[in-house]
Formats: structure tokens, sequence, C-alpha cells
């Protein structure tokens, strides 16, 4: 049986205890007049006896599947001749991965023997076995405790309250998953950059002024000590977020500053969604637009202009991620001079003020906290911003200040680094990690103080 | 003048109690605003209904009346701060000393300097005392030097009757102080700009009694040189403050008269039932 098969039975069965046990409830308390004999709504016992028979049964089932092919391949290993059970790890893995390949029918390496081909049907027949068990052990599950719940209704029963205890915990169990995930990423992130660390100083990659990551493959190979400098990617993000926030603040800002106080509301309704359009456009389209539109654009004018201009240079890319991240700058600077009491812009009006004088002088220094956080927010956008970057801004690790030069960032090193066939253990794949870690904390910093302050702001008001 | 007043007066009926006609008296002996037939919709909403009113030089005229009854509504047309409502449409004439501050050319932004609001709730700007009060005179440019707006800013506090309470600490932000403190300090704000009428949007229904006497004690002193309007709930307050009462019922100006008389003599029924709390 497939295992979609025995889902859907699951969850006709837990369909059907739902009505047995609204019914069950409704019988023990006979007459039209319900209220004050059950405890709960008759649909709350109802809920009741369908969880008691669904959630053990899909304990049981997601427990047999993370667990069951390690069992087989446990049986399988201990029906092995001594002379391949003696094999080294990867050696064994190898077997197991043929023997696995030909019960699926599937090419595999070398010749299938006797002994492959009895492990391949030995391999079938468990698996075979295992469904056919867990189908079983799955519906009994189901049934006993589907039958537990049902007999235990009873008037006095308090199934509204155990039918809302566990939806509480099915909701904690939801919002835990993102923290869990959170915690994660960054161990993960964190044992590999302490693995980069032991073989690269960390105040060599923090100070540094010289990136070019690679390593030896042979002992003897020229250059093949690499240099794990990372201040020239800091530099090159720093470069390259100044300039876009250089192009989205003052942009953003006006548009919002528009939006809010002077657009009439047809206009507000138009140009809202339009700039939605333009946060809602992927950032690859932003990188090829920047790559192939903008800076050719840059590089013609400034050799116009008389300029060197490299043709990936920090502008175009700055330039473009500026562009993406208006939407951003606006609509939370929308959001924070919106949360300025109306009584503020009444006060200043009353006094005679004009629309921009009260503007500037009230209504920007109230919303400017939230706008500052708005802004931290963006700005740990753009530096954690991949994409565009990579298309547009090149891979030459240049330590400078000049926007018309060809510039790298964090983020773009770590796509080149992971890119193709690595060692997962060199210094060069692990540095990606180290790179990781550093951006993570720098964003991560960013981030709450962004969210400190916009916090911070709002309870001035409310 | 006089034989417009004989007229309103003598085709009143004695007890009416159908509404679209004021009754009483809408003439002032020496008028500062002069509003005839104002009508304000919000949309399709027809808010104001045909109000005449005449309001005196150094006058306390209170608009009372159940809630939504539109004297809020009527009190902003007397400086254009209905303009902000996209909807909001306003017919009719008014004029302040002679000016029609209704018309297209007029200039919002100069109206409000000449006539100051005060709001319900007290919204002093997220800055320093100092600051608040100064906020008017610097954009309006009444002040050549930073003395001479050290001294406005102190004259305004001391007639607001703030000064004493706040001398120490100017540079403490405005919206650290109490809430009747607040509003004297908007009352202070207001004043800084030397206006010719101060409006006030039920200036103490966010306060407590002893903060709204010493507002009321406050519009006795500022009546010696403004004209002011008070949306009040308060029947109470109308009686203290005000030398002339005007009743306001869906959007029609119903009754109109001296206080005394209003409040011991009402003509109209709706009148009557409003202030002996039997509508409200």
């Amino acid at each position: 049986m497939q295992g979609n098969t025995l889902i859907l039975i699951l969850a006709t069965t837990s369909v059907v205890a739902f009505f047995m046990g609204r019914a069950r409830s409704l019988k023990l308390v006979s007459g039209p007049q319900l209220r004050g004999k059950l405890h709960s709504l008759p649909g709350y016992y109802g809920y009741f006896t369908a969880i008691w028979c669904l959630l053990p049964a899909l304990l049981v089932l997601s427990l047999w599947f993370s667990l069951e092919s390690r069992v087989i391949i446990a049986l399988l290993v201990k029906q092995l001749p001594a002379a391949q059970q003696a094999l080294s790890a990867g050696e064994l893995n190898l077997l197991l991965n043929n023997i696995q390949n030909l019960a699926n029918g599937d090419a595999i390496s070398g010749v299938a023997d006797s002994m492959l081909s009895e492990s391949a049907a030995r391999y079938l027949a468990y698996t075979d076995a295992s469904r056919r068990m867990l189908v079983i052990v799955t519906l009994a599950v189901a049934g006993l405790g589907g039958v537990l719940a049902w007999r235990r209704i009873h008037p006095a029963l308090r199934a509204r309250n155990k039918v809302e205890q566990i939806v509480l915990v099915l909701l904690v169990a939801a919002s835990s998953i993102a923290i869990l995930t959170t915690i994660g990423i960054v161990l993960s992130v964190l044992f590999e950059a302490l693995r980069f660390f032991q073989k690269v100083p960390i105040s060599e990659f923090l100070f540094g002024l010289n990136w070019s990551p690679q390593t030896a493959i042979r002992a003897d190979q020229v250059g093949s000590s690499g240099n794990f400098g990372a201040l020239p990617l800091f530099a090159g993000t720093l470069l390259i977020t100044t300039i876009a926030m250089l192009v989205a603040v003052p942009v953003g800002l006006m548009t919002a500053i528009y939006l809010a106080e002077y657009s009439s509301r047809s206009v507000r309704a138009t140009v809202k969604p339009l700039l939605e359009i333009l946060a809602g456009i992927p950032t690859v389209v932003y990188g090829f637009f920047a790559a192939l539109t903008v800076a050719p654009w840059v590089r013609r004018t400034g050799e116009a202009l008389g300029l060197e201009v490299a043709s990936e240079s920090a502008l175009a890319a700055g330039f473009v991620m500026g562009v993406m991240i208006i939407p951003l700058v606006s609509s939370l600077a929308d959001d924070a001079i919106n949360a300025v009491p109306s009584a503020m812009r009444d006060g200043a009006l009353g006094l005679g003020s004009t629309r921009s004088e009260t503007m500037r002088k009230v209504i920007l220094p109230a919303a400017l906290p939230g706008i500052v956080g708005g802004i931290l927010l963006a700005v740990s956008r753009a530096i954690g911003e991949t994409m565009i970057v990579v298309m547009a801004a090149g891979l030459a690790a240049n330590l400078t200040a000049n926007p018309f030069e060809a510039v790298t960032t964090v983020t773009v090193q770590i796509v080149t680094l992971l890119v193709g066939d690595q060692e997962f253990d060199s210094a060069k794949t692990l540095a990606a990690f180290a790179l990781g870690l550093m951006l993570f904390t720098v964003t991560l910093c960013l981030n709450v103080l962004g969210l400190r302050v916009v916090r911070k702001y709002r309870e001035q008001y409310e | 003048m006089p034989d417009r007043m004989a007229k309103a007066n003598v085709t009143l009926p004695e007890q009416p109690s159908e509404i679209g006609k004021t009754v009483g008296n809408i003439r002032s002996a020496n008028p500062y605003i002069v509003a005839e037939n104002v009508n304000v919709y919000y949309g399709d909403n027809h808010a104001i209904r045909n109000v005449s009113l005449e309001i005196g030089t150094k006058e306390v005229i209170a608009l009372i009346g159940p809630s939504g009854c539109g004297k809020s509504t009527f009190l902003r047309c007397l400086n254009r701060m209905n303009d902000s409502i996209e909807s909001a449409r306003v017919t009719g004439h008014i004029t302040l000393a002679g000016t029609d501050i209704c018309s297209k050319e007029l200039d919002p932004v100069a109206l409000r300097a000449r006539v100051g609001i005060v709001f319900q709730k007290p919204n002093p700007f997220p800055k320093s005392i100092y600051d608040n009060v100064a906020y008017g005179p610097r954009i309006h440019g009444l002040a050549a030097n930073r003395a001479e707006l050290d001294n406005i800013v102190h004259t305004s506090l001391e007639r607001a009757g703030l000064l004493k309470e706040v001398i120490d600490r100017l540079d403490e932000p405005g919206t650290g102080l109490s809430g009747g403190q607040q509003q004297r300090l908007c009352i202070a704000r207001t004043i800084a700009v030397d206006p010719e009428v101060i409006l006030m949007d039920e200036p103490c229904s966010a306060l407590d009694p002893i903060a709204t006497a010493r507002i009321e004690d406050l519009m006795y002193e500022l009546a010696e040189d403004y004209s002011i309007v008070i949306v009040t709930h308060s029947m109470q307050q109308a009686a203290r403050v005000s030398q002339r009462v005007a009743y306001f019922h869906l959007g029609s100006l119903v009754e109109v008269d001296e206080t005394n008389k209003i409040f011991t003599n009402p003509r109209h029924r709706l009148t009557e039932d409003y202030i002996t709390g039997r509508i409200g």
C-alpha cells in the first residue's frame, strides 16, 4: 500500500471519529435542551475523538519513516558474509548503494554477483514487510486511540479544554520551527567557521588586506598558499551598500512623504501597488538588468566624461540594488509617517504652518526614529543581497573607495567559494562559512538595532 | 443692522419644535466673524445645514449640542481646517473682520495665523517646551532675534498661566507635562502667534476638574483680548465662560442667544430638551 493511501485512510478515519464522538456526546444527553448538560459543545467531543485517532497514528507514521531505512540496512549488513562486514565504512556504503540500486532496478557499478542479487532480494523483502507492518500498526493505533477516546466521552468530560490544549501545543510547535531552524543554521555555520579559524588565524581573516582564496591541489604547486584577508570584501560590501543607500534613502523617503502627505487618495491607490510590484521583482532579474543595461551605460557615460570605468563597476551594482530597496524604505517610512498622530498634523496646520513646514518641522522629526529603524533594516537587506552583486559587481577583490572600479562583496565570494566541485574541508570552502558567520552577525545586529528603534518609537504614541 | 435683528425676533413662534430656522438672535452688536448660510458636505453627508451666525469682537461664544451635531465641523470652518479633509465641501460666506475667508484666493495658512485653534486632546509637538511655543513665531517670522523670541515665549507662557511651573525646564520635552499643563502649553503655543480669534474644540474634555478650572480661568483672561469660540459638552462650562450660546442639532443651528437667556428661558423645544438633559 502506498503512503498516500494510508494517509487518506487515516484522514477518513478521523473524520468518521469526529462524527462518532459528536454523536456519542449528543446521545449521552437526551432532549433538545443542551445547555448545562454537556461540559463542551458537541463539536468539541468530535474533535477530541478525531485528535486521539489521528495524532498518535501520525506520530507512529513519522517515527516509522525516519527509522525504517536505518533498521533495514542494519538487518541487511548482519546478513552479509563476514568479509563484506569487515569492509571500511566508505566501501560498505558503496556496496549498500549497489544493493539498493539493484533492488530498484537502477544501474549499478561492477557485476551483479550472486551475493549482490541475494541481498537485493532480501532488501526488497524487508521493505515490503516493513510497509505492511506500518499499515497494520498505524491503523491499529488510530483505531485504538479513537475507540479509547470515544469511550471516555462523558457529559462532564472537559473536551473543549483538552482540544484547546492540544491546539496550543500545535501552535507552539509551529512557532518553534522557525526558531529551531535559526539556531540550527547558526550552529552549523559556527562549527564550520571554527574549523576555518583553526587553519587561518582569525586576526588574518578580519584584518588581512589580501583576498585570494586558493588552496593547493598538489603540494608543489605555485601560489599554493591562499590569502584570506576579508577586509577587501567588507570594504566592497560597504561601498556597494553605501551607494545603494544613497539611491534608496532619498528616493524612498521622498516617495513616502509624497504618498503620505501630498498625494490624493486615487494616486496613492495606484502608486502603492506599483511600488509593491517593484518589491516583487526577483533579484536575479535586477541582476541582469544591472549587468546588461546599467553597467554598460555607466561605463559609456563615464568614458564620455573621460573617466576610467570598469565594465563591472560598484556604481552599477549599487545603483540597481538601491532601486531594489526603494520600496522597502518607502513603505517603512510611510508606516512611520502614518504612525504620527494626526493631532500633530492638525496642531501644526492650526498654527498656520504650510504643508511643507508641517512635514519638515513636526512630522518628520516625530517619525525620525521609525524612519531610522526602517533604514537600518534596509541596510541589512543590502548587505545580505546576493544575486545583483554576483551578476553585476564582479569578482576582483579590490580594496578601493572608487565607485567606478570593480569590487566584490562577501555574498559574491561565498557563492564563488561554494560553486563547483570542491573539497569540503579545505580552507577555501571553509572560508565561505566564516564569511557567512560574519555576514550573519552584522545583519543580525543591524536587524536587532533597527527593530528596537522602531519598537521604542511605537511605544511613544500608543 | 437693527432692522435685521428686529425681523429675526418677530417671526419666531413661542415654542417651536421644528428644525431649520434658527431661533433667538444670531446677530452680534459688534461682529468680528460673520457666517452666512454655511453648508458643509462630507461626500454625500450634509453635515452643516444653512448655518448663519455672528461672533462678536472679544466675545466668548459657546457651541453646544449632542455628539455629531456639527458644532466641531462649524468650528473648523472658521479657520479652514476642513480643507485637509479630501471629501469635505463648504458653501456659503464667512468673513473675518470683513475679509472673505472662504474664497479660493485666500491662503488658509495666513488665515490660521489669525484664527488659532486648541484641540480636544492636548497635542504638544515632540519637542522642548520652549520649541513648542516658539514654533509659531518661528514659522511666521515674528521675532527678529533670539531675545525677541525669548520674550514672546515667556509672555505666552505667562499668559497661559504656565510660566511659573515650567520656567526651570523649558528645554524638557512638552510631552512630559501633565495633561492640564500640556493643554495650557497648547494654548500658549496658539497665543504666541498673536491671533485675533481662538477656537477651542472641547479643550477640557480630556482634563480633570482642577485642570479644567484653570483653563476656564484662563479663558476669562484671554477674553479681554481675543474673540473665543468654544465647543463644549459641559453646559456648566458653557454657562461659566460664555456670553452667548449657540445650540446645534443634526447640523442645524437651532437657537442662539445670550447665555443666561438660553439656560433660564430656552425658546426652542430641542434646546430645552438638551439643557434639561432629555437629549444628549
